[in-house]
């Protein structure tokens, strides 16, 4: 095991390394950054004056392997706009996107799993039909709209919930429910599957051959199995939520990575964007790794050998 | 196989036939609204007439009988505004299917025809893609180099092609092994022949699954992007965009957002289960 | 005497198709008593009927299914869930799928005893140990923690029996046991289970397509074809005397030393196993067979040939009429 592990991180650590080549270029897309901070209303000597502060007279080349040297010790340069380090920044919103990615993720286990367990119990009745029906619905819903929907009638209506900010745990709940919401669907499909899989194999009749209650058979020996890939696919799809939470973090003003993201792009501040998306891919590529682990530690078949 | 290749290929749905006749029914009413509907409706959706501000639909107090569902902030016809989005969303949805699949379906099947090398490459290029925080990378491109259709289709484009490769990969290295293409190797067939003529067609029907699927997540995906306002330009009445307009007003008059944000999901709803229908109807279940 | 398990006029059928179309057997006490028949005539769905564990969309009937005297249809799933592992075991053919991959042997066995009789896991873990050691398992402490995907098929199936036996039923139904295993393990098991039922006074149902296997280990036979129990007799009786035109057939397929000659081509039945359709009635038989007439057509007899040797067919008895050659 411990190979593997060994491998998926130099595999993690090229794709970091491709994601922040990517995120370089991307920044660079907008041609000459330094009119860009300057403004439109600069001099061409105030631009002079920007390039040589920011050093984007250097060669690209060079601009290139001085972030990557920096960002690989975790300095990922200063803010243009903002009055800090890029890393400071990233350091102070991740609580918020890691709270509300978790928040996410455990609302759509509780209700995705006991969903698909109930829906492959009741496979082919109007049950099975209803839950399949559901997930389909809430797959075609935005999320950015579920949660002006959330706003207008929790916010809004029964005024149980603040509608934006951070603060207190109430902040959470709301966007927690859009992105849970965003997850459902795929880990509520995958419980039903894997536990209909599970229902038909062989040791499944030779758990009702033993006699064992129904409880038993489907809570323990189906479920054991058949929850094996939903827990590492949610582990990636935590890596989904955390990537995809700028959306939900902009309706919401939850100040997180993914807001921060937003206001960068917003005002050009490069730096900034081109760590927050080499930090939401290093912890994607975590994720999958964890998902890995996980997968191996379930799964008795993995572990030896 | 590493979570990332897992989590693409999801397990199918059991969609009997009434729900793949519905969806295709939602598209069909769509797509014809999309081309035909401006031309049938009298009311321009560009035309600004801010004596006529919020009128509210037909099914509310104050509404008119001319703009049947009312009018937006800037006085301009709702239901033309809303026809005129489904071409949006529509070509935008087929376009990025378009670009997405070519290059999806080109690496995949290149992957997993070749195997080896070119496979690793295949396999770590995905790996990559997957990491990429796609909302945040589209809404930057598009901050960066300034709105238009164009760049979100070539955006969305370069960005989803994911699933077609991963699709793409594991079917053709399915049908690699099966018995005609064997023959038509020892017949003397060139490797392009047999891309083209024993491999595509066997995982088309693969592909088509993929296509609506991926033609689903590219509209809400725009409609993420024009609601954040980096996706389609205004005035051009994206659904994203009319929620968007919408959100200032929603408070006050909720139907300015529930429209488009309905319309959104159906046309997603209709296609999906177009999708999986379609998963059905040619035979093909979940990949292993 | 009542038989351990009786079975009169099973039917089993799966949405519109009839899997069973009439299964009549005895199970004495004490016996091993082998269902043959070919792949398809529903021998396995008879075994899976009588023990409740049919798939979805399985519905059964009979006019009487009991054990040691309790009725089996009238039964609800808990109480019967409360038999299955407990008075009535059974073993699966393919052992490398059977046991749950994401547990240990030892729980898995522990838990039939503590489900039924309220064991503690360390007594249960106890008599799991000395079970395995009793069909022959080496090293049993060590294989408690193993996992399935750490032993041998024969292995596995030597687990399957040990667990099958946890709570010292009277009656063991084994569905092909050997056939996915190998020949020098098949031998083994086999000689496993005959040992098991001296020793431990054990009933056997053993379902098996292999003639070799009943000549070996049956005291009765019960021949099934296309869903119907057609001949029931004694081993020797069965070898020495068969009756039915099927029974003859299947004997005579098997090459016999001496019987055998280099000219003559081996033993065959003519024709393939008829898809019975609803409303099918007489001998599913007669397509193959040489001696069917009209009345093959209508409601076929039970003819009796001796000492709980019956069979059904409008042929008379042959008695010691040796097969064609």
């Amino acid at each position: 095991m411990l190979r593997l592990i060994v491998r998926r991180l130099a595999v993690g650590l090229l794709v970091a390394l491709t994601v922040m080549t990517l995120a370089f270029m991307l920044t660079r897309l907008s041609g000459d950054l330094a009119i860009s901070i300057a403004g439109p209303s600069a001099t061409q000597a105030d631009v002079e004056i920007v390039r040589k502060a920011y050093g984007l007279d250097r060669p690209l080349t060079i601009q290139f392997f001085d972030w990557v040297g920096r960002a690989l010790i975790g300095d990922f340069g200063q803010s243009y706009f903002f009055k800090d380090s890029v890393a400071n920044l990233i350091a102070k919103r991740m609580p918020i996107t890691l709270t509300l990615g978790l928040v996410g993720l455990s609302l759509a286990l509780i209700v995705s799993i006991p969903l698909g367990i109930l829906a492959a119990v009741r496979e082919n009745t109007w049950i099975d039909r209803a839950v399949t029906m559901l997930t389909m619905v809430g797959q075609a819903i935005p999320s950015f709209w579920l949660a002006l929907i959330l706003m207008i009638v929790l916010g809004l209506h029964l005024g149980i919930l603040p509608i934006s900010g951070t603060g207190t745990w109430q902040h959470f709940v709301m966007p927690g429910i859009v992105l849970a919401f965003t997850a459902i669907p795929a880990l509520t499909r995958l419980t039903r599957s894997g536990m209909i899989e599970a229902m038909a194999s062989d040791y499944i009749r030779t758990a009702r051959a033993k006699g064992l209650s129904r409880a038993r058979i489907i809570f323990k020996h189906a479920l054991r199995n058949a929850a094996i890939p939903v827990v590492s696919i949610a582990a990636v799809q935590l890596g989904f939520m955390l990537g995809g939470s700028i959306v939900i973090e902009t309706v919401f003003a939850l100040h997180g990575v993914g807001y921060l993201g937003w206001e960068s792009i917003a005002k050009n501040d490069f730096p900034v964007v081109q760590a927050v998306v080499l930090v939401l891919a290093a912890i994607y590529i975590g994720l999958t790794l964890l998902a890995d682990i996980l997968n191996a530690l379930l799964d008795p078949r993995l572990r030896t050998g | 196989m590493s979570a990332p290749v897992v989590v693409a290929a999801a397990p199918a749905l059991r969609v009997g036939k009434a729900g793949f006749a519905i969806g295709i029914a939602i598209v069909g009413v769509i797509a014809l609204a999309a081309l035909f509907g401006n031309a049938l409706i009298p009311q321009d959706p560009f035309v600004q007439d801010l004596g006529k501000r919020l009128i509210p639909p037909f099914w509310m107090e104050g509404s008119r009988p001319e703009h049947l569902l009312g009018t937006d902030q800037l006085g301009r016809d709702y239901l033309a505004r809303l026809v005129y989005g489904a071409r949006i969303s529509l070509l935008i949805g087929i376009m990025t299917v378009i670009t997405s699949g070519l290059i999806g379906i080109t690496l995949g099947v290149l992957g997993g025809f070749f195997g080896g090398r070119i496979d690793d490459v295949v396999l770590f290029a995905i790996t990559t893609r997957l990491s990429i925080p796609v909302v945040l990378v589209a809404l930057a491109v598009v901050g960066l180099m300034g709105s238009g259709l164009g760049l979100v289709v070539a955006t969305l484009g370069l960005l989803l092609w994911d699933r077609f490769a991963v699709v793409a990969r594991a079917t053709t290295q399915q049908v690699r092994n099966l018995d005609y293409v064997n023959a038509a190797w020892c017949a003397g067939a060139s490797t392009p022949h047999i891309l083209i003529k024993e491999i595509l067609p066997n995982i088309a029907s693969h592909l088509a699954v993929v296509a609506t699927l991926e033609m689903a997540l590219a509209i809400l995906l725009e409609a993420a992007l024009s609601f954040l306002g980096l996706g389609v330009p205004p005035p051009l009445p994206s659904w994203g965009l009319m929620i968007a307009e919408g959100k200032d007003y929603m408070f006050f008059s909720a139907w300015v957002i529930m429209i488009p944000g309905v319309a959104l999901a159906v046309l997603v709803l209709g296609i999906n289960l177009v999708g999986d229908g379609l998963r059905n109807l040619l035979g093909t279940e979940r990949l292993r | 005497m009542s038989a351990l398990l009786e079975i009169e006029d099973l039917q089993v059928t799966f949405g519109g198709t009839a899997a069973v179309r009439g299964a009549s057997l005895r199970v004495e006490k004490g016996e091993t008593h082998c269902l043959v028949g070919e792949s398809g005539c529903g021998k396995s769905v008879t075994a899976l009927a009588v023990m409740s564990l049919l798939a979805r969309g399985g519905h059964r009937s009979a006019k009487r299914m009991s054990f040691a005297g309790t009725d089996l249809l009238s039964l609800s799933d808990r109480a019967m869930a409360r038999i299955r592992g407990n008075r009535m075991s059974m073993i699966f053919q393919e052992p490398m799928t059977s046991l749950n991959p994401a547990f240990t042997v030892g729980s898995q066995m522990a838990e039939v005893l503590t489900r039924h009789k309220g064991a503690s896991r360390g007594d249960a873990l106890e008599r799991a140990v000395a079970l395995m050691g009793r069909v022959g398992i080496t090293a049993p402490e060590m294989r408690l923690g193993q996992f399935p995907h750490q032993l041998s098929g024969g292995l596995r199936q030597r687990v399957m029996i040990a667990m099958a036996l946890m709570c010292d039923p009277e009656l063991l139904v084994a569905d092909e046991p050997t056939t996915a295993l190998d020949v020098t393990v098949q031998a083994q098991i086999l000689r496993l289970l005959a040992t098991l039922k001296r020793e431990l006074g054990l009933s056997i149902l053993l379902i098996t397509h292999d003639l070799g296997i009943v000549a070996r280990v049956a005291d009765r036979v019960s021949v099934m074809y296309a869903g119907e129990v057609v001949e029931r007799a004694p081993t020797a009786a069965l070898f020495r005397a068969p009756q039915h035109p099927y029974t003859r057939g299947l004997l005579s397929c098997v090459p016999a030393p001496g019987r055998v000659r280099r000219d003559k081509p081996l033993g065959s039945i003519p024709g393939v196993v008829p898809t019975i359709s609803p409303g099918f009635a007489g001998c599913a038989f007669r397509s193959r067979c040489a001696h069917a007439d009209a009345t093959c057509e209508h409601e076929i007899p039970r003819r009796v040939a001796g000492a709980a040797h019956d069979y059904l067919c409008r042929l008379a008895p042959t008695l010691a009429e040796p097969l064609p050659a």
